[in-house]
């Protein structure tokens, strides 16, 4: 696989939300709002990347045995960073993401790729994979954040797209609509790859 | 008696109005994955109920006697982290030579708490929220009783699905979103419990 494919296969083919279905907790709560999920799918993206980076570094001089404690210590540290930064700069966003921002060191798509790619391969392709993953990530987001700000509230980003006339359907930013467009958004997934 | 009042709100906020996972969104890899059946829901939720409890004293007690005293609030992410993952290996090793039919019953969910976002969630929430240490340690046990809860009636349904004809692009992981949804917008109804 050349390094152009290993960076867009995130994108579709290894969807790290609708393939793989992993780190749902953080793609649901953040998403009722695409500024949300920008954010939320930045944040991870560059925890994606530098944990890809300082394992596939490392990853000789790590004992088997402890090999996920070390990963989640990396990890932590660099959420930590992600956490500091985004309250100086980002307080709106980071008062949004609230809970979410601590909770991106246990999101299995870092730990994921952290064992199933970094931990295998030299630093150029690591760094690929998690710049790939992450704006993968991030498009899911974008995807059901979109669909459920423009349902639930009539807007895109905050600016109105749908006419005054249109009656927003509260639920779609609330809890159960999450769950309602995953579900949706997956089944209409596996009707294309079925075809 | 004000005391037991407290108690009695926190487990129904902690239960119900703010379910860990229809609301909170906390714990869905578990929701999701140990599902299918009913007696690996019911294992999988007494293993979070115990590990919760434990965690949410654990961290408060870290928090309180050893972060803040020395000024190291900013390490709180690594520190719960690492407190969960060793107690968890802890939990595993103390139950295996201890009680082995317990372990059969319990020993394979051990390992995936660990990843679990519920259980970093509420040791945060409790640190965030300003409880006291026994207003904590009820906390942690009340939100593992939520989790059960909807992870055995989830279970329930989806042994009754797996009979119902259904399309063959929403079987599996969509219609499990689907029907999660459907319990979100019941549980909203809590929403306006207020006590």
């Amino acid at each position: 696989m050349n390094l152009f494919q290993e960076f867009t296969k995130g994108f579709v083919k290894e969807n790290p939300v609708f393939i793989m279905a992993l780190g749902l907790c953080p793609t649901l709560a953040v998403t009722s709002s695409v500024e949300n999920a920008i954010g939320m799918g930045l944040a991870a993206t560059f925890v994606l990347v530098f944990s890809n980076m300082i394992i596939s570094l490392i990853k000789n001089l790590i004992p088997a045995k402890i090999r996920i404690p070390a990963y989640i210590v990396v990890i932590a540290s660099f959420v930590t960073i992600v956490d500091m930064v985004m309250h100086a700069y980002f307080p709106a966003v980071h008062k949004n993401l609230g809970l979410f921002i601590p909770l991106i060191v246990v999101n299995c798509i870092i730990l994921g790729r952290a064992e199933a790619f970094a931990s295998k391969n030299n630093l150029t392709r690591s760094l690929v994979d998690g710049f790939g993953m992450g704006f993968g990530f991030t498009l899911a987001l974008v995807v059901i954040g979109g669909i459920r700000e423009v349902l639930g509230a009539g807007q895109f980003l905050g600016f109105n797209v749908l006419p005054e006339t249109y009656k927003p359907m509260l639920v779609a930013i609330l809890a159960p609509g999450a769950f309602l467009v995953m579900g949706l958004l997956m089944g209409l997934m596996n009707l294309k790859k079925n075809k | 008696m004000e005391f037991i009042g407290k108690i009695f709100a926190l487990a129904v906020a902690a239960i119900f109005v703010q379910n860990f996972v229809l609301m909170r969104f906390l714990g869905l890899c578990p929701y999701i994955g140990v599902s299918k059946k009913l007696d690996s829901a019911l294992g999988m939720g007494m293993a979070v109920i115990f590990v919760m409890t434990m965690a949410s004293s654990f961290t408060w007690l870290i928090q309180t006697h050893l972060l803040v005293p020395l000024k190291l609030e900013f390490l709180q992410t690594i520190a719960f982290i690492l407190t969960i993952a060793s107690l968890v290996q802890l939990v595993e090793m103390i139950i295996q030579k201890t009680a082995p039919a317990l372990y059969k019953a319990l020993g394979v969910f051990l390992p995936l708490i660990t990843t679990n976002c519920a259980v970093l969630g509420v040791a945060i929430l409790n640190i965030n929220d300003e409880l006291s240490f026994i207003e904590s340690v009820f906390n942690g046990f009340f939100a593992g009783v939520g989790f059960t809860l909807v992870l055995l009636l989830m279970a329930g349904i989806r042994e009754r699905l797996e009979k119902a004809e259904i399309p063959p692009s929403m079987k599996g992981m969509p219609i499990a979103m689907i029907v999660a949804g459907c319990m979100a917008l019941a549980f909203l109804g809590f929403s306006g419990l207020k006590i």
